[in-house]
Order: C-alpha cells, then sequence, then structure tokens
C-alpha cells in the first residue's frame, strides 16, 4: 500500500483570481514579503499496488483524468509507503 | 420536437428550463435522471444550471461521469443538438465535447444581472432567428473561460465563438466582460455545430414579467432548425 499526496494548482500561464486575492489579504495582514501566491488543492490517497512504480502509474491515471483538468491545471505527486496510524 | 432535460442532483434550473421550451415551441420537453439514457427519439439535449454535485472538485468534473453523460456523448457525436447552459456549460467543456476550461471569475464575485451578447452567427441551429445584440441573465461564480493562445486562435479560424459580451450597441469591449473570459467569450460551440455551450441563461428569459424575452431566440431557432431539418 502506498500513500499518495497530489496537490493541484493553475499552470503557470492562467490567472490565478483566488490566489491574487489571497495576496492582497496578506499585504493587508501588513506582510509586504509575501510576494507570490498561488492557491491550490491537496488529496491524499492511498493506493493498493504491488510496487511504487504502479502506484505511481495508477496516480497519474486519477489525476488526469479526474484529481485535476489538464485544459488549465498541473499536479504534483509524492508518494511513500503507507503506515496505519494506530 | 423532442427534448430531453438532463437533471442531475444539484440542477436547479431543470423545470425553467422545461417551461421555457414548452412555451417557446410548443412542445413540453422529458426530464432525464442523470442514471437513465437519453431517450432514442431526442432532438434536443439540454444541460441545465445549477451546481451538479454541489460544485465539488470543479464545477461539472464529477456529472461528467453520470451514467446519463455517455449518452449524451453518443448522441452529440451522431450529430444530435446538444445544449449547456451555465453549469451545463461546465460539464461540457469537462467531458470534452467542447474545448477549453472554466475559471472562477476574475473578480471572485458570485455575478447576477442581466448581459448583453452579441451573436457572431446566424447560420447555426441556435441562432437562426437572433438578432445581432441579445439580452441574457448570467448568473455564475465561475464563467471565466479560459483557452490557451493556440486554442483561441482555433476557435476564431473555426468560428467556434458564438456569444460575445458586448454593449447594448454591440459594441465588444473588456469593460462589459462580467467574468475576464478571454475574448469575452459567453458562448461557444464544437467544430460541428451542434453542440453549444453558454454561461448566459436563455430558459430564465422567455416572458416579460421576468425582465426579458430575448432567450426566446434561442429555443425558436432551435425549433426552427430541427422542422426545417425534419422537412428536408
Amino acid at each position: 500500500m502506498f500513500q499518495g499526496h497530489v496537490i493541484v494548482t493553475l499552470k503557470k500561464d492562467v490567472m490565478d483570481p483566488q490566489g491574487k486575492a489571497i495576496l492582497e489579504a496578506a499585504h493587508h495582514l501588513n506582510l509586504p514579503e509575501v510576494k507570490e501566491l498561488r492557491a491550490g488543492r491537496y488529496f491524499s490517497v492511498v493506493i493498493d499496488a504491488e510496487n511504487e512504480q504502479v502506484a505511481r502509474e495508477k496516480l497519474d491515471a486519477l489525476c488526469r483524468s479526474l484529481l485535476a483538468n489538464p485544459v488549465i491545471e498541473t499536479y504534483r505527486i509524492q508518494l511513500e509507503q503507507y503506515h496505519t496510524e494506530e | 420536437m423532442k427534448a430531453a432535460v438532463v437533471q442531475f442532483p444539484g440542477s436547479n434550473c431543470e423545470w425553467d428550463t422545461v417551461r421555457a421550451i414548452e412555451i417557446v415551441t410548443g412542445n413540453k420537453p422529458v426530464l432525464v435522471w442523470h442514471k437513465d439514457r437519453v431517450p432514442l427519439d431526442t432532438d434536443l439535449v439540454v444541460l441545465p444550471g445549477g451546481f451538479s454535485y454541489g460544485d465539488y472538485l470543479r464545477a461539472g468534473a464529477i456529472a461528467r461521469f453520470s451514467p446519463v453523460m455517455q449518452s449524451v456523448i453518443d448522441f452529440a457525436g451522431a450529430g444530435g443538438l446538444v445544449l449547456g447552459i451555465c453549469n451545463g456549460f461546465q460539464i461540457l467543456l469537462e467531458s470534452g465535447l467542447l474545448p477549453g476550461g472554466m475559471l472562477r471569475n476574475k473578480n471572485l464575485h458570485f455575478v447576477c444581472k442581466w448581459v448583453y451578447l452579441r451573436c457572431e452567427r446566424r447560420d447555426l441551429p441556435f441562432s437562426n432567428a437572433a438578432p445581432d445584440v441579445i439580452r441574457l441573465p448570467i448568473a455564475h461564480a465561475q464563467g471565466n473561460y479560459y483557452a490557451a493562445p493556440e486554442l483561441l486562435r482555433e476557435l476564431e479560424r473555426n468560428q467556434q465563438i458564438l456569444f460575445r459580451y458586448c454593449d447594448e450597441r454591440g459594441n465588444v469591449c473588456p469593460a462589459v466582460n462580467p467574468n475576464g473570459s478571454v475574448g469575452e467569450i459567453a458562448g461557444i460551440v464544437n467544430k460541428a455545430g451542434n453542440v453549444l455551450g453558454m454561461m448566459p441563461h436563455p430558459e430564465r428569459a422567455v416572458d416579460p414579467e421576468l425582465g426579458g424575452t430575448d432567450g426566446r431566440f434561442i429555443f425558436e431557432s432551435i425549433g426552427r432548425w430541427l422542422s426545417k431539418t425534419a422537412a428536408s
């Protein structure tokens, strides 16, 4: 079993109105040091696969067809061994 | 005219759409639950506005996997007329029946108001009875249509842009664009011209009591087109 972490964000050249509004709010908080901010979504996914490569392929397929819209979004995948929390 | 209006969990304009089509064309459409298929003798499929699946993930992203959508895709592939209004437009984009994607409105607000649209083509099933400029209401938070520059050029080249936001005299300019969409786009068709996605709501503009009747042009156009093709 593998634990996947997926982060979906809008592509660099796609306008991110939400990120822009949050950035402006950061400046209102008197944090002018915050120079760039892009909003996104995070997914935690547990995958049953025989090895890491297969898990990555499955997760990639899930991202391409559902979690992200490749027309406007891009995604990053991180994988690790799945540990049940006792 | 045999129209089918699809009802997803979270749709909220389906009854308005049924009533509008009945008022304008005299034919009462059937409602099709998202777990069923589009009836075989259907002339027109409408994906109505609303918040299918609560807009979870992305607007339209989950509805695309509803069982009914395979029959809608087959129907469109065979040349059947498909109209997606607002959330219906978003579903058409997510399902790949129309190109491009939908972003949040540039100003982040849910925008609910009447807008003017310039009708760019008169040779389509959806617009053959429409004048140059029509006035319809919009109500959306994610109507900021996006197409990468290359796709936008392709849409222009293929004349796939049917409606653009404009002023009352038909001048298209960013100042009257309510959501920041590229090219002031409010509605596009597929290459074949039988699938239309539009953010404005024609079904909310068929009764003068509700502020306008220009939505009739869309349904009249479809009715006229279908009776013409049936006669030939």
